[in-house]
């Protein structure tokens, strides 16, 4: 469950859970998060709350809403989003945050009317604590891990000289995922980066690259510091960057 | 009138790195100039079992409605509308066979797919879509989604709630509003396009666009559009060295050359004899 953290000058007053669809934030004491300051809005803002996602919608307040200093009209609250009105601040912290999920992203169907059975299911199991109705393909419903991690920017970057030919001592970074060479439709191969490193391919072409005097076949082969590569019949040093 | 020619198809599926068992299935036939792609869900194998039904179902019988008589071949070649008739046919049933066996069969209970189908005739494409698979189209420089996910995700980026910038980071991927399978009617989307000598087309399942970026997807189209069965290995892997999450599968649809159907009654004798 998703949850609201009110502060005021660094000082925590209280903590909100998202558990309905529409959770309101306002001056006026009918709203589910009131702020008595006359620097908020009788009805400041709303934050609508759809399974795992929630968004924070402006209602047209007089001294407007921020979210981590921009102001905002609407928005996709991401976990640890810092939501300010006048002087007080919400923090938003996601129920999956920090959370490993093993089963990820296992695709299910959300049927019609699941939503609607969803969100009267939702405020009924807690007022009432009875089991949660929401239909099976809910229920069994995993929330994601965050984001896939990028690719290690650690890694070091490659480069290739060339040796030989019109070009010779021209360098470039491969620092592309896939960085492609020769002449198309006479013989082309590919450089992939990969966590692991690069790797030469022949893409096509009835001649294949030479690898330190060796002729390569269809297979990936990994480019080590120094190697020699010859395509077309110009010779290139792939090697390191310092 | 067989595209063997005209199209050229190759397709690649993986585990990925995380999953134990592959629920996609994928299945094409480029005489037939038909590819599809599908991917299962359910507990247990049953995933496994619905994409493999839908596949093998929609492929085998497309080859009969298409094979059994040539004139009926030509007519629906001739025709945009008819493709449609038969490939929608095709999938009703497909759906009706997996709904029964899910409810016949406690193992494969709920079991579900999603589905991206297409059909390549006279220099057009049927696509027929349903959940998350999608078709991609490199023209050029240009790679554009063909299909639109029916997901929540994707409702949520049409009512405006979201973009699809935030779409990336959302936590509800998961969740499609409609799947095969998992009810006696479906209801799939389908589309015809015009195509030209020289496009690439692109079918995968969600766990190939989950983990490797449009930009990235483009740049190895472009790069190894020559070579298809490296290109689609090529896409397999970038998304295993993002973490893999999902099974990966792709399927690459070339067009060599135009295939019109033949039109006039001579052409259409000749086609025949063939």
């Amino acid at each position: 469950m998703a949850k609201l953290i009110l502060s005021l000058d660094g000082l925590v007053l209280k903590e909100y859970a998202l558990t309905k669809e529409r959770t309101t934030i306002g001056r006026k004491p009918h709203n589910d998060v009131q702020i008595d300051n006359l620097a908020v809005s009788g009805e400041h803002a709303v934050i609508v709350t759809i399974l795992n996602d929630s968004f924070l919608e402006d209602l047209g307040s007089t001294n407007g809403t921020l979210v981590n200093g921009q102001p905002v009209k609407k928005h996709f609250l991401q976990n640890n989003d810092v939501v300010e009105m006048g002087k007080y601040k919400l923090k938003f912290l996601s129920e999956q945050g920090g959370q490993a999920k093993t089963d990820f992203e296992k695709t299910m169907v959300l049927r019609p009317g699941a939503m609607q059975a969803a969100a009267a299911a939702a405020p009924r199991s807690f007022a009432d604590t009875t089991v949660n109705q929401a239909p099976a393909a809910l229920q069994a419903e995993e929330p994601a891990a965050p984001r896939r991690p990028e690719a290690a920017s650690a890694q070091r970057i490659g480069m290739l000289q060339i040796l030989t030919g019109g070009n010779a001592g021209k360098e470039m970074e491969l620092t592309k995922p896939l960085t492609t060479m020769g002449k198309p439709g006479v013989q082309v191969a590919v450089i992939t980066r990969r966590p692991q490193g690069y790797f030469i391919t022949h893409v096509e072409g009835a001649q294949f690259p030479i690898l330190n005097g060796k002729t390569l076949d269809a297979q990936a082969h990994a480019l080590n510091d120094h190697d020699i590569v010859e395509l077309a019949g110009v010779k290139m040093e792939f090697f390191f960057k310092a | 009138m067989n595209l063997d020619q005209a199209v050229e198809m190759v397709s690649a599926t993986d585990a990925g790195m995380v999953r134990s068992n592959n629920e996609d299935s994928v299945a094409f036939d480029a005489s037939m100039g038909l590819a599809v792609l599908a991917d299962g869900m359910g507990g247990y194998n049953a995933g496994e079992v619905a994409s493999g039904m839908a596949t093998a179902m929609i492929v085998s019988e497309m080859r009969s409605a298409l094979a059994g008589s040539p004139s009926a071949a030509t007519d629906v070649r001739g025709g945009g509308p008819a493709a449609q008739n038969l490939l929608r046919e095709r999938i009703v049933r497909a759906n009706a066979s997996i709904y029964q066996a899910s409810q016949s069969q406690p193992q494969y209970s709920g079991m579900g797919t999603t589905l991206v189908a297409a059909l390549f005739h006279d220099n057009k494409v049927t696509v027929a879509h349903i959940g998350d698979s999608r078709l991609y189209r490199m023209r050029g420089q240009d790679l554009r989604q063909i299909t639109k996910d029916h997901s929540l995700l994707q409702e949520q980026i049409d009512s405006g709630l979201i973009t699809p910038e935030q779409a990336r980071v959302s936590a509800n991927k998961n969740l499609v509003t409609r799947a095969l399978g998992i009810d006696s009617a479906v209801q799939p989307e389908i589309h015809d396009y015009d195509t030209q000598a020289g496009d690439l087309y692109l079918l995968c399942s969600d766990g190939l666009c989950d983990m490797v970026s449009d930009e990235d997807i483009g740049m190895a189209l472009q790069t190894l559009a020559a070579n298809l069965r490296l290109c689609a290995e090529q896409l397999v892997q970038m998304a295993n060295d993002n973490g893999g999450r999902d099974n990966v599968s792709v399927m690459l649809v070339k067009i060599r050359r135009d295939y019109a159907a033949p039109r006039g009654l001579l052409a259409r004798f000749f086609n025949w004899l063939k």
